[in-house]
């Protein structure tokens, strides 16, 4: 096991290195020259030869590499082009609101995920099987845009249920108040493309001879169903949600920007729209780590979870 | 099943027909007026302004003017300015369904073509990853991992901000470059399985170079998933476009597509005009439902293991 470990963890390497040089590639190769999006109205040669300067691309590729290599081992990726606020900064206080919204999210989809694929997948073959399955590929379909925008003016600005958007100051406040129907806009999304995954694991379940031997014993359906198949079944969905875990930190910024969260999703969008480019390396290579490290854990889970599991 | 397949896609194809169409229909976007607040405020106020009292004087200038008047809004005018369209008018006038049903072209368009390009890659480099195996399988899985340890929508979204420019081309690249990885880890899976099979190594000793094995033999019996994951793709891609183009990094101002058409919407509604969002929302779910279930079709109807 600890030899497993071992190798992944020395699989990183390779492959942070590939993302370092890929990061580099795009922003400092294709991206052309950054001093002409800072210098503002008026260029004049010698202002961008100092922003150039400033910024060090004036120097060769290899320096330039070596800087960045230098920022990602001391975690300080220097300033932001547009605010100058300290990248390490943004960071530190945009993860708190991030997480306020992802947390629950995850947990509230996911629990009526799986309840709702488990009856599912026991009426299987049923016309309300086929219903649901047909109204979760419909719902897969409409644009996760149109039910933010729909959610927004129908239950924030008409009925005024929720506030349109916005972020407040304490963490109470957050969370009932301003998180709600960013959450109940998270699961809606996440409900169809899950229930259609998740009912493929239980029905894998089903089928088996074990649940047969159960029943043969008499224990009560939903004894059967909740304890036993459920536990085999929540092994895929558990190591599902883990994998699914960096993607939703990154993927959240729609439901940020829209909602007006200053989270980190939010903030990569503000980036990319001022072609903020030490905010975006940063995330970039951040999320990178984040992923390996989740996906490493998340097999070290599922090996837990199922001993019948081998690793290598 | 056979109807399921049928159905689907002929629900797929009456949907590309309407885009085929209305690439031809589509008129440069003609000031159609109605149920907009500019024109038909304009057409409103024109109507009433020529009914003073003249107190008996005969304006010597009005034939003039009315002549220079009609001059000026002869080209527009000439066109019958209808008071409602079928799905109402945008700001500017244009043709809510009009717009709808060339935004499927664009979507269709792009989404097809980046799907393409997406397999092309994803399929060449996991042929040669499964097949050859050793020293060229570890590269090409260095690169994998290091495609698939960054968010996809970051990914999307970084490129985006790097390339900074618009268009349909744009949109295609970044999608197609970014979306190979699961298309290339099926297919060395299939490859890996293939390769040991009596038929290949028949080959082999018959004398059949490497390239032939691989596209020739190989290739038609793992070609059902990849044809599956084409149309999965298309679907996602549909749907990425939408969002890139909501973003404002998707396709140029003059194309239309349903992303900037809900872009447009999110203002309207607040004036309580929801019908450009109803129009893109419905055009978008029958997309790319007809897209889903033909996937869904066409998935029962190749896989082997069903037959």
């Amino acid at each position: 096991m600890t030899a497993y470990v071992v190798r992944r963890v020395w699989q990183f390497f390779p492959t942070l290195g590939g993302v370092v040089l890929l990061v580099f590639f795009l922003f400092n190769w294709v991206g052309g020259d950054p001093a002409y999006l800072l210098v503002g109205k008026i260029p004049s040669p010698e202002r961008i030869e100092e922003i150039r300067r400033g910024l060090g691309v004036d120097q060769p590729y290899v320096v330039q590499l070596w800087i960045f290599v230098k920022q990602i081992a001391s975690a300080d990726f220097g300033a932001s082009w547009a605010t100058n606020e300290r990248v390490s900064h943004i960071f530190a206080t945009r993860l708190g609101p991030s997480l306020t919204v992802l947390l629950p999210l995850l947990v509230v989809s996911t629990a009526l995920s799986m309840v709702a694929a488990m009856l599912v997948a026991y009426v299987r073959g049923s016309l309300t099987d086929r219903a649901i399955m047909v109204g979760c590929t419909v719902g897969q379909s409409i644009s996760i845009l149109v039910y933010i925008l729909a959610l927004q003016y129908l239950l924030a600005y008409r009925l005024g249920w929720f506030p349109v958007q916005g972020w407040g100051s304490t963490l109470g406040e957050n969370l009932w108040r301003y998180s709600a129907l960013p959450i109940l806009v998270g699961v809606i999304v996440s409900l169809a493309p899950d229930i259609r995954l998740y009912r493929s694991f239980f029905l894998d379940e089903i089928n088996q001879d074990y649940v047969r031997t159960a029943r043969a014993k008499g224990l009560g359906e939903g004894r059967v169903m909740g304890i036993h198949v459920l536990r085999n079944a929540a092994i895929p969905i558990v190591t599902n949600v883990m994998i699914q875990l960096p993607g939703l930190l990154a993927g959240a910024f729609l439901i940020e920007r829209f909602f007006s969260i200053p989270g980190i999703g939010r903030e990569v969008i503000l980036a990319v729209e001022r072609s903020d480019f030490p905010v975006i390396k940063a995330v970039t290579v951040y999320v990178a780590v984040a992923t390996m490290a989740v996906n490493l854990a998340a097999d070290l889970i599922y090996r837990t979870l199922d001993p019948r599991v081998r690793l290598d | 099943m056979f109807l399921a397949v049928t159905a689907a896609s002929a629900a797929g194809w009456i949907v590309r027909d309407w885009g085929a169409e209305a690439g031809v229909s589509y008129a440069p976007p003609g000031f159609l007026g109605a149920q907009t607040r500019s024109s038909a405020s304009v057409e409103r106020d024109r109507g009433t302004a020529g009914k003073q009292d003249d107190y008996g004087i005969v304006d010597p200038l009005a034939p003039d003017l009315a002549e220079i008047a009609k001059t000026l809004s002869g080209r527009s005018s000439s066109q019958a300015r209808a008071p409602t369209l079928a799905f109402g008018g945008d700001k500017w006038g244009r043709d809510v369904l009009k717009k709808a049903v060339k935004g499927t072209q664009t979507s269709l368009f792009v989404g097809l073509a980046a799907a393409l390009l997406a397999t092309f890659l994803g399929t060449l480099l996991g042929a040669q990853a499964g097949y050859y195996g050793g020293w060229v399988d570890d590269v090409l899985n260095w690169f994998y991992g290091v495609f698939t340890s960054i968010p996809y929508l970051l990914l999307v979204l970084a490129i985006a901000a790097v390339l900074n420019e618009k268009g349909a081309t744009t949109v295609i690249l970044i999608l197609g470059l970014t979306g190979w990885t699961g298309i290339f880890r099926l297919v060395r899976a299939e490859y890996l399985k293939h390769r040991v099979r009596e038929y290949v190594l028949a080959a082999d000793a018959v004398g059949a170079s490497g390239m032939r094995r691989m596209f020739v033999h190989i290739l038609p019996n793992v070609s059902h998933v990849i044809l599956v994951q084409l149309s999965l793709h298309v679907v996602a891609f549909i749907k990425l476009e939408v969002i890139l183009s909501f973003l404002g990094f998707g396709v140029g101002v003059d194309t239309v597509s349903w992303g900037s058409m809900l872009a447009e919407s999110a203002t309207e509604l607040l004036l309580g005009k929801w019908w450009q969002l109803a129009a893109a929302t419905l055009a978008m779910a029958l997309l790319v439902t007809a897209f889903s279930l033909f996937t869904d079709a066409l998935r029962d109807a190749l896989d082997p293991r069903l037959k």
